[in-house]
């Protein structure tokens, strides 16, 4: 007697080979990488893959070979990897994030980066206030890392000789920007990570930031270098403190999806929000290398006050416009 | 009790992490194993190494090329040090598939945990908040290793341990997701390897005849009461048995073993010995499966022994 083939068999029988096709490209996809399989090759894979998802709902409900079914399942998994994994080059998906992507975001969360900006000069008001009170409240804001030759006890000279590096040699130069840029960005990341703990401290890492550039305001404007001082500082301030603002709202949002998840499960609130937050320090990070070209260049060329200003004023306008005005786009 | 609810896959022992399924945009819920406690470790020990090394190396350089001077080396180091802080973890798992180095070494990476691709930013969100799972409580433990909490050091050391506490969120989760892959919305998953094996049900006919199958022909005959004995869960288990065998490792007598059980089991009159053992074993398994096979596209199915299901579907 003959048993009639198993349904099974037979439908492997006719679907082995593209299993086996797809299996070559992803490969090769996987050693090489993607832009190593020739166009026709790239061509086959989106329909190979297909071929292959629906061979594997087929052989589930069919097929009681177990080792089929972990092939196929092993084998979709890793063309989805391929074929999901990046679509966009980096130069496309950094003009779409710039162009479209920060600025929806930041405008969907305008409440939070507002109170994060509010942090900061609620910081800013209080270092100033007290220190004008009381000037040895200065050691008590500022690491002395960051105040080293500047504070109370420095002359008015030393102080105004740190605005306009008047002996300050390149080398110093430039490892005091190579450390105000890391230290900003640090910050800011910390800013950003310890929003998980439901925003409290990212509440307090602004507002001792804040506290720190009031303690100098406060400084400078008792000398009589106030203008001076803001001259110096607005420039690369303005981008600076736009992305400390910015990943400090990022932390706030992160602390928003998991206190209020509204009528969403929390996991896919916290991923929701979590992916908003993202885009925020993708945008601080952008402003921070803005700062850093500023720091590091502009304000090196720009000596003359009245020209700080005006370079600040025209930065604020274009950061202004760049997260107010950019193009629209849906929300995430 | 029915198991109706069996697993997509049939049982899977061995050390696997749990099951996830994925629903890609073409609607197929695809199954990953979430990457187990030891992988992720021993990946993430890899990573801190490639770091540790590198910033290993530049300072080596820096002291072996000397002549730069203090303040120059000094800065491009904390430049090296900032840069791969921040950019390692990113870059490596924007750039390379959603895998590190050592994700990569391991078998693993990470994928969108609603199916769709991998975003930028839910990489930069997953990788800047091991700032917290990680790095802040290090830089902590070396504050308080170096003295710098002088008096209050007992306190300090609370606090890290209290720090080091986010890094163990993965401990009390199944998919074993950290703190990163919660906001990110992110799965650490295994890379899966598994190879197509010839069809046991058919198999040794295929290499006898030349390749062109005379299948699922089998040489004994059984009654369908000697095939209602077992279900799908002992057909796979059975499936196991004669691949595992195949490699020729075990000899023949688990072969003998498992026979002798089937054949008391189903009542199989003839006495199944040494060679018989094989040859009995492939058919009962060809005529199980066609039978299992032939009731599930009836929608009868039979999960294992113990499941009733021969019922017709109401």
């Amino acid at each position: 007697m003959s048993a009639p083939r198993l349904k099974s068999v037979e439908f492997r029988r006719e679907r082995e080979g593209s299993w086996r096709d797809l299996e070559r490209l992803v490969e090769r996809a996987e050693r090489r990488g993607l832009a190593t399989l020739s166009a026709a090759e790239l061509g086959r894979l989106p329909g190979l893959y297909r071929l292959a998802t629906s061979s594997l709902s087929v052989a589930r409900s069919i097929s009681l070979d177990r080792n089929v079914v972990a092939y196929l399942d092993a084998l979709c998994v890793r063309a989805y990897g391929c074929l999901y994994a990046s679509r966009r080059g980096f130069l496309a998906a950094l003009l779409d994030l710039v162009r479209v992507r920060i600025p929806s975001v930041v405008r969907a969360r305008a409440g939070v980066v507002l109170a994060a900006y509010a942090c900061i000069l609620l910081g800013t008001l209080v270092g100033w206030v007290t220190t004008d009170a009381e000037p040895e409240r200065f050691y008590a804001y500022v690491p002395s890392s960051l105040g080293d030759d500047r504070g109370p006890h420095a002359s008015t000279d030393a102080l105004r000789d740190v605005l306009y590096h008047r002996e300050g040699s390149g080398t110093r130069l430039a490892a005091f920007a190579v450390h105000l840029f890391t230290h900003n960005t640090t910050v800011g990341v910390l800013a950003f990570a310890v929003g998980v703990l439901a925003g409290f401290p990212t509440a307090l890492l602004l507002f001792y930031n804040g506290l720190v550039l009031g303690a100098f305001a406060s400084l400078y404007a008792s000398r009589g270098l106030g203008v001076d001082l803001w001259a110096w500082l607005l420039p690369h301030g303005v981008p600076e403190l736009t992305a400390i603002a910015l990943c400090g709202a990022a932390g706030f949002t992160l602390a928003e999806g998991l206190l209020f998840p509204g009528t969403r499960p929390r996991l896919e609130s916290l991923a929701r929000r979590g992916r908003e937050a993202g885009v925020l320090v993708l945008g601080a990070a952008l402003l921070l290398l803005l700062a850093g070209f500023v720091e590091g260049v502009l304000r090196q060329v720009i000596v003359d006050p009245t020209a700080r200003v005006a370079l600040a004023l025209t930065l604020a306008l274009g950061v202004a416009f760049w997260l107010t005005r950019g193009r629209a786009g849906a929300p995430p | 009790m029915t198991a109706r609810a069996a697993p997509l896959v049939g049982a899977d022992e061995g050390p696997r992490g749990v099951p996830v399924a994925v629903v890609t945009p073409e609607g197929v819920p695809l199954v990953f194993h979430a990457a187990s406690l030891p992988e992720r470790f021993v990946a993430i020990l890899i990573d801190l190494g490639v770091l540790f090394g590198t910033i290993f190396l530049c300072a080596l350089l820096v002291v072996v090329a000397g002549g730069l001077g203090d303040e120059t080396s000094g800065v491009a180091l904390s430049l090296v040090v900032f840069l791969l802080r921040f950019g390692y973890f990113t870059a490596s798992e924007l750039r390379r598939r959603g895998s590190t180095f050592g994700k990569r070494r391991v078998g693993l990476r990470v994928v969108d945990a609603a199916g769709g691709p991998l975003t930028a930013e839910a990489v930069v969100v997953r990788n800047l908040l091991r700032e917290l799972e990680l790095f802040l409580p290090l830089t902590l433990a070396l504050g308080v290793a170096a003295g710098n909490f002088g008096s209050s050091a007992t306190v300090a050391w609370l606090a890290v341990a209290w720090a080091f506490g986010f890094g163990l969120v993965p401990l009390f989760n199944a998919r074993r997701m950290r703190i990163g892959d919660l906001f990110a919305g992110t799965l650490v998953v295994v890379v899966p390897r598994a190879t197509l094996l010839a069809d046991v049900s058919h198999a040794d006919a295929k290499a006898a005849n030349g390749g062109e199958a005379a299948l699922a022909a089998p040489a004994l005959a059984f009654s369908d009461a000697q095939l209602d004995v077992y279900g799908e869960f002992e057909l796979q288990v059975l499936e196991d048995v004669l691949r595992k065998g195949r490699t020729g490792l075990q000899g023949t007598k688990p072969f003998v073993v498992v026979a002798e059980r089937i054949a008391k089991k189903v009542g199989w009159a003839a006495p199944v010995r040494g060679a018989d053992a094989l040859p009995f074993l492939q058919a009962y398994y060809a005529s199980l499966r066609a039978r299992l096979e032939h009731r599930r596209l009836l929608g009868r199915r039979k999960a294992d022994q113990h499941d009733r299901e021969a019922r017709p579907p109401r």
